[in-house]
């Protein structure tokens, strides 16, 4: 009987250690630094050397997406220069998932344009940072939104690198965050290229297997020595990007932040997570033990006091 | 005629001897509701006192301004109040409703662990009064919260509709609500004295050490948790600012002395506006127990001064203290760090509680512009400044004048400041 009642209760102790462990398990592999990506997952390669500024990609979101109307219409080349809080060049808004930016780099005649749109992460921070779990990383490669789950605490869009996300400040009653979910619902899904990448005129985006992708844009810097700069932006940054970009010019001479470093950024939040399950299960017996140790010596003493009576 | 003649006299002598206890000294009959809520004035009275008091002038004339444009945050959304800045997200709503309103309502579970850990019954008579800071913190850090949640009645759909249980906001969300039950379950002594219901009392004291574990082991890791937040946005927050293994615990340790400082100003306030709610043992006590209090807080900023210097050698940052941001950060150490810490160690050595009560403002003033740096000023420092809308700080003015007046309010009634007779009448007898 007593055996009996031992066995139980190891197995009562294995399960727990064991759900226990799950527990930790499961949290580790949804913030797991080794992941590189879905392997069968799309993505876009931007070569920058052959975007001209049409905003025909612009526009093609606009349509597909269903977005409201443009303040300016999409062949008034003047939003290039606009100039916003800062000095900033225009990001992406509620309106426009996806914007085309013009630069000037010393040295180059012709202005060299940018298209910015969400990156789609292979771990992405809005992701992660997520406490409803709002977004999702898709087999195919998007990053997209659940916008029934949203709270609206925004730590999504202080947690992207790229300053991507943007929010419906003015709804009231149903804010939400906008940003590019890569044509999923309706075109990646299936398999399509998302609508920007189909609309330009100038073949500036590649769509296709994000592998095979880095496979093209490394030979393209091979076979053109001297047009670009050997790296593909995106193939390793944060832990890599499922749109990725080709450069004439140094990426940080176009906006591109090139100090972000190639770990996820999950990564920096690890060191916290890794103590949470340290304090839940140290502090109940550390500080209970404080308590016998503080207080328990009044006890003792009159103990001592009676026994000298 | 001669009623409101007697009102006046009663309003006149009850503001020397207010409610404590359950009856009447005249006679044995017990108090009403309307009594205790009323502060045992007639309802002419309790306007008389109220319109009488300057301060409630000012707050009347914030709540004229500040509620209409509150409730039109609700009507108009978000962006009539705020910048709706894509850039900044976070504005006061978080930078200070949240993010400075937690660390200074630590003092509840620093007190809870002092007396009921620690068994040191010596700070007893400021125990309450802490718990109390720390409860009204926290829930006004939820009403700030709401403010600015886009869509509020979802507040609990990470606890039960969509769970991201690896995100470092699912923890802070999970461990305010729970901590605020442990909260109101560790002032339920307090109301239930005032509204003479004992057996409240009694199931608290059974449970009150794991009340107070709960309590270390919540606060431990949703104030570290709010520091971890940052550890997101690596790139984006100054790296003077930022460090990622030690963030949250920055944000914990100074935790620590913004609550015992919050605490010790709280109660100056009390002695000094609020003197016929004192009792004696609050108020004999006080000068030692502030004392007390300056010698948690020296050895709290010590420590984060410490290891504050140790993150900028981590990630060897020594180059950026030269800089126009470095000097902005040596600015907030000293300031924040260094002046009260000096100041709360001469006030221990000479014994001076009015020096440590100096150090305990500057103190909270040096949390207040570390948690707002973090948040707001050096957010984004490769980018732009962002100056919040105007109608965004009434709206964060309006939100902690509430909280001020509730404080208050429950200041006057409950025994935060003073001990119930009643149970001086039941061990009497």
């Amino acid at each position: 009987m007593d055996k009996m009642n031992r066995r139980l209760f190891l197995k009562g102790g294995l399960a727990g250690t064991a759900l226990g462990a799950l527990g930790l398990v499961s949290k580790n592999a949804s913030a797991s630094s080794g992941f590189s990506g879905y392997s069968e997952g799309f993505g876009v390669l931007v070569d920058l050397t052959r975007c001209i500024g049409c905003r025909t990609c612009e526009a093609a979101c606009n349509k597909e997406q269903q977005l409201p109307e443009p303040d300016k219409p999409f062949d008034d080349f003047s939003v290039f220069d606009e100039v916003h809080e800062g000095g900033q060049k225009r990001r992406t808004s509620e309106k426009a998932y996806t914007i085309v930016n013009k630069y000037k780099v010393e040295g180059h005649d012709k202005p060299i344009f940018r298209k910015v749109q969400c990156n789609h992460c292979n771990e992405p921070t809005c992701l992660t940072s997520c406490f409803v779990n709002a977004y999702t990383k898709t087999p195919e490669g998007a990053v997209t939104y659940n916008s029934k789950v949203c709270v609206g605490c925004r730590t999504c869009m202080i947690a992207c690198p790229f300053y991507i996300p943007a929010y419906s400040y003015s709804s009231v009653l149903n804010p939400v965050v906008k940003k590019c979910i890569m044509c999923y619902d309706t075109r990646l899904k299936f398999g399509r290229p998302p609508a920007c990448a189909q609309s330009c005129p100038r073949e500036t985006m590649t769509f296709g297997k994000r592998s095979d992708l880095i496979y093209q844009g490394h030979q393209r810097i091979r076979l053109n020595p001297g047009k670009y700069v050997d790296h593909i932006y995106g193939e390793n940054e944060v832990g890599g990007t499922a749109w990725m970009y080709l450069s004439s010019v140094p990426f940080e001479d176009l906006g591109f932040d090139t100090t972000l470093g190639n770990a996820p950024i999950i990564n920096n939040v690890k060191e916290f997570l890794a103590i949470v399950p340290m304090v839940l299960t140290i502090w109940p017996a550390l500080f209970a033990g404080f308590h016998l140790l503080a207080t328990r010596k009044n006890v003792n003493n009159q103990g001592h006091e009676s026994e000298k009576k | 005629m001669n009623r409101s003649v007697e009102t006046m006299d009663r309003y006149e002598s009850q503001s020397c001897v207010p409610i404590d206890s359950d009856y009447r000294e005249e006679g044995k009959v017990a108090w009403s509701v309307q009594d205790k809520l009323l502060l045992g004035l007639s309802p002419k009275g309790y306007l008389i006192q109220l319109v009488r008091n300057p301060v409630n002038w000012a707050f009347a004339l914030i709540f004229a301004i500040g509620i209409p444009i509150t409730i039109g945050r609700f009507i108009f959304g978000l962006s009539w109040v705020t910048h709706s800045s894509y850039d900044y997200p976070w504005g006061l709503f978080l930078g200070f409703g949240l993010f400075t309103m937690v660390p200074l309502s630590a003092s509840g579970f620093m007190l809870g662990t002092t007396v009921e850990v620690f068994g040191r019954d010596d700070f007893k008579p400021i125990e309450r009064l802490a718990l109390l800071n720390g409860l009204l913190g926290y829930l006004f850090a939820v009403v700030f919260l709401q403010v600015d949640l886009g869509q509020p009645w979802r507040l609990i759909y990470p606890m039960f509709v969509s769970l991201g249980p690896a995100a470092v906001l699912f923890l802070v969300a999970w461990h305010v609500a729970t901590y605020l039950s442990v909260q109101v379950a560790e002032l339920v002594p307090a109301c239930s004295e005032w509204m003479g219901w004992p057996s409240a009392k009694k199931f608290i004291k059974s449970i009150v050490l794991g009340l107070t574990i709960a309590g270390i082991i919540l606060s431990t890791l949703h104030q570290g948790a709010l520091g971890a937040l940052f550890t997101y946005a690596p790139g984006k927050v100054h790296p003077l600012w930022y460090s990622s293994p030690f963030q949250w615990f920055h944000f914990f340790c100074s935790s620590i002395f913004a609550g015992l400082s919050m605490l010790i100003v709280v109660s100056t306030l009390c002695k000094n506006f609020m003197r016929w709610r004192c009792d004696a043992n609050f108020l004999d006590n006080l000068d030692r127990q502030t004392l007390g209090l300056a010698k948690g807080c020296s050895l709290a900023l010590i420590t984060y001064f410490v290891i504050k210097i140790i993150a900028i050698a981590h990630d060897n940052e020594w180059s950026y203290l030269f800089t126009g941001w470095g000097m902005y950060f040596v600015f907030e150490i000293v300031v924040g760090t260094i002046v009260p810490m000096i100041m709360y160690t001469i006030s221990i050595r000479n014994e001076n509680a009015s020096l440590a009560r100096v150090a305990a403002a500057i103190a909270v003033f040096g949390i207040a512009l570390n948690r707002l740096n973090t948040a707001l000023v050096v957010f984004n420092w490769k980018l732009y400044p962002e100056i919040p809308h105007w109608r965004e700080f009434v709206v964060a003015i309006t939100v902690y004048s509430i909280y001020i007046v509730t404080y208050r309010a429950v200041l006057y009634r409950l025994p935060i400041l003073y001990k119930w007779k009643a149970q001086v009448k039941v061990a009497g007898n």
